[in-house]
């Protein structure tokens, strides 16, 4: 499937640099807390980076399929790679198998009751 | 058997081994699997407080599986040597893959007391070949790093210079080898984590295509880059042991179901009559000139042996360590968004609530690389920026993967300088992470391709320190990468 050509807007909106308050709403998607001394650093490497990545706008890639599967690729057809393609699925049959021994994994639990892990309470904002 | 120069720069108990060497003194008494163990061990203790190679030692089951090893070498068992392979050799794990009887940091404080409940693939495929793994190897943390700089426990030192980088991430493994700490080692490589320590470490990395080794078990990095490969001595070596690794695994949807050749038997054929491809791209600005002489000069013997040399073209080349490090660090994120601190590994301590306890410890437990590599990830996974960045990428991925496909009609295989320079030194590159970045240009289009790879030591700098050359191949064709690692090993 071909990709949308980029707009003049798309490419240029890749160019430009990443402000401080989009860093950290990336971050709290990912979960991540940064500190005021690690923000500036942050920013400046995540730039410098992305301005590195640019480059990639050079190449057109209106007809390419994007790679999604490696396993298709391998089995011959570098065309293949996008949609359905059996050759990367490997799908085993739906039986019930033994896993791993459950005192054993939940002896890495940072806090359990046995069954479950203990997590501190969830509260709604 | 093979005989091996000591070129470490560190003393060592004993002298270096290959694994039929290490197995014959066992099947012949000369010496016993335990005194070899201990042997290895004692050398761990006199060398690697300067090095720095290993996290943990895992004696209690090195030794259960020595004293096993002994009794079925007294009763006979071991006279063929296709019966355990590697019984009785000593070998060590990165710490990114998990083994029983030992702790899975993958080099980060987020799983400093994690201890697994099962084995990776991998090791227990070694294990049941005979080997006494002997602990676990540093790393950079979750594998991110080209100089083992970015350990939460310390970096590792080159045994070849201790003032330099050892490279990364799998810095540890490679290390262990060249100090004669282990007789062969397994490492990961997702963008040349594998091949680039074994050319700084003068010792051999192989990269084998991917699926061909499982990654069950491995801590997950990028899930469509990320290989298991060894570090060994001699190609012999790393044949022997690739015929351990390979194979499909149930446990891995990814793991290939191509036949598994006897690597072993056919890594010595003669190369006469190989096309070897020579890319214009590996060897343009920025390649330090005494590489770029160590690997013309292999081209040369490789000629001398037979080979026909062309030149090919990988024209996207340029576009590569952009490509990856999108893809890379967008998968990292995903794959890294599980060390939460529910189910294992740190979690901080005092957290009022569920998001307090995420967030503070992912920011205690990671340390800077990682951090920025997951901000990177999830930037280009973001609505909005998806199309421009992540499918971008995916779509240069095809376009790299077929400028390979396209040389390997013309040639058998590509021989490449493996690392743009010599070890650099301990602090050199540590801020300027795209600096960094940059050096990874010749490995990172093989993880991109699926291809396979090998770096073998080709020759030394005026410095002294060790050169690889690197030599790619088609997918699951590892048998003619060996077997041109091996003309270039018989030339130094």
């Amino acid at each position: 499937m071909p990709s949308t050509p980029q707009t003049p807007e798309q490419v240029h909106r890749v160019a430009e640099p990443v402000p401080l308050e989009q860093v950290l709403r990336v971050a709290e998607l990912a979960q991540l807390e940064l500190r005021e001394d690690e923000q500036q650093e942050m920013l400046r490497d995540l730039n410098a980076i992305l301005g590195h990545v640019a480059q990639l706008n050079e190449l057109d890639t209106r007809d390419v399929p994007p790679m999604t599967q490696v396993n298709a690729v391998m089995h011959g057809d570098a065309e293949a790679s996008d949609g359905a393609v059996d050759a990367g699925n490997v799908l085993r049959d739906d039986s019930v198998r033994p896993s791993l021994d459950r005192a054993k994994v939940m002896a890495m639990a940072p806090e359990t009751d046995g069954t479950y892990f203990k997590v501190p309470k969830v509260i709604e904002r | 058997m093979a005989e091996l120069k000591s070129t470490s720069s560190v003393a060592s108990q004993h002298e270096p081994r290959t694994i039929r060497s290490a197995r014959h003194a066992i099947v012949s008494g000369e010496t016993s699997a335990v005194a070899l163990a201990d042997s290895y061990y004692d050398t761990i203790a006199a060398e690697d407080p300067k090095i720095h190679a290993w996290l943990s030692l895992s004696r209690e089951r090195a030794t259960a599986q020595a004293y096993r090893i002994d009794e079925l070498a007294q009763s006979g068992d071991l006279a063929n040597e296709e019966a355990l392979p590697l019984a009785g050799v000593p070998i060590g794990i990165k710490d990114v893959l998990v083994m029983q009887g030992a702790p899975a940091t993958a080099g980060s404080k987020i799983l400093e007391n994690y201890r697994p409940p099962y084995d990776a693939t991998a090791v227990a495929k070694l294990a049941a070949a005979g080997a006494v793994l002997l602990g676990k190897l540093n790393c950079d943390e979750f594998a991110m790093g080209s100089s083992n700089e970015n350990s939460a426990y310390g970096p590792v030192h080159n045994p070849r210079s201790l003032d330099r980088v050892p490279g990364g991430s799998s810095g540890g493994s490679a290390a262990a080898v060249a100090a004669n700490m282990a007789v062969a080692t397994l490492g990961t490589d997702t963008g040349g984590s594998i091949r680039q320590p074994a050319s700084f470490c003068g010792v051999v990395g192989l990269l084998p295509t991917y699926g061909r080794v499982s990654r069950y078990g491995l801590i997950a990095f990028a899930s469509s880059l990320d290989r298991v490969g060894p570090f060994t001595h001699t190609v012999e070596d790393a044949a022997i042991l690739l015929r351990v690794l390979a194979g499909p695994d149930p446990m891995d949807a990814t793991s290939a179901h191509q036949p598994v050749p006897n690597y072993s038997a056919a890594f010595n054929t003669p190369v006469k009559g190989l096309r070897i491809g020579i890319p214009d791209e590996y060897f343009a600005e920025g390649l330090d000139e005494e590489v770029r002489a160590a690997v013309e000069k292999t081209a040369d013997a490789l000629r001398a042996a037979g080979c026909t040399l062309h030149k090919v073209s990988l024209p996207h080349t340029r576009y590569a360590v952009a490509t990856y490090y999108v893809l890379a660090t967008a998968e990292a994120s995903s794959n890294l968004a599980r060390f939460d601190g529910v189910r294992y590994g740190l979690r901080a301590e005092d957290a009022s609530t569920l998001s307090i306890m995420y967030r503070r410890t992912r920011d205690q437990g990671f340390g800077k690389e990682v951090k920025r590599r997951i901000l990177l990830g999830t930037y280009v996974l973001s609505a909005g920026y998806y199309d421009a960045y992540y499918r971008k990428a995916q779509q240069v991925r095809t376009l790299l993967t077929r400028d390979f496909l396209e040389a390997f009609t013309h040639v058998d295989a590509i021989l490449t300088p493996t690392a743009p320079t010599p070890a650099f030194r301990l602090g050199e590159k540590t801020d300027n992470p795209l600096e960094m970045y940059l050096a990874d240009i010749y490995t990172v289009t093989a993880n991109l391709a699926g291809i396979c790879g090998i770096s073998v030591p080709c020759g030394n700098s005026s410095a002294g320190l060790p050169i690889g050359a690197q030599i790619l191949g088609k997918h699951f064709d590892e048998a003619t990468v060996l077997r041109v690692a091996h003309a270039v090993e018989q030339v130094q």
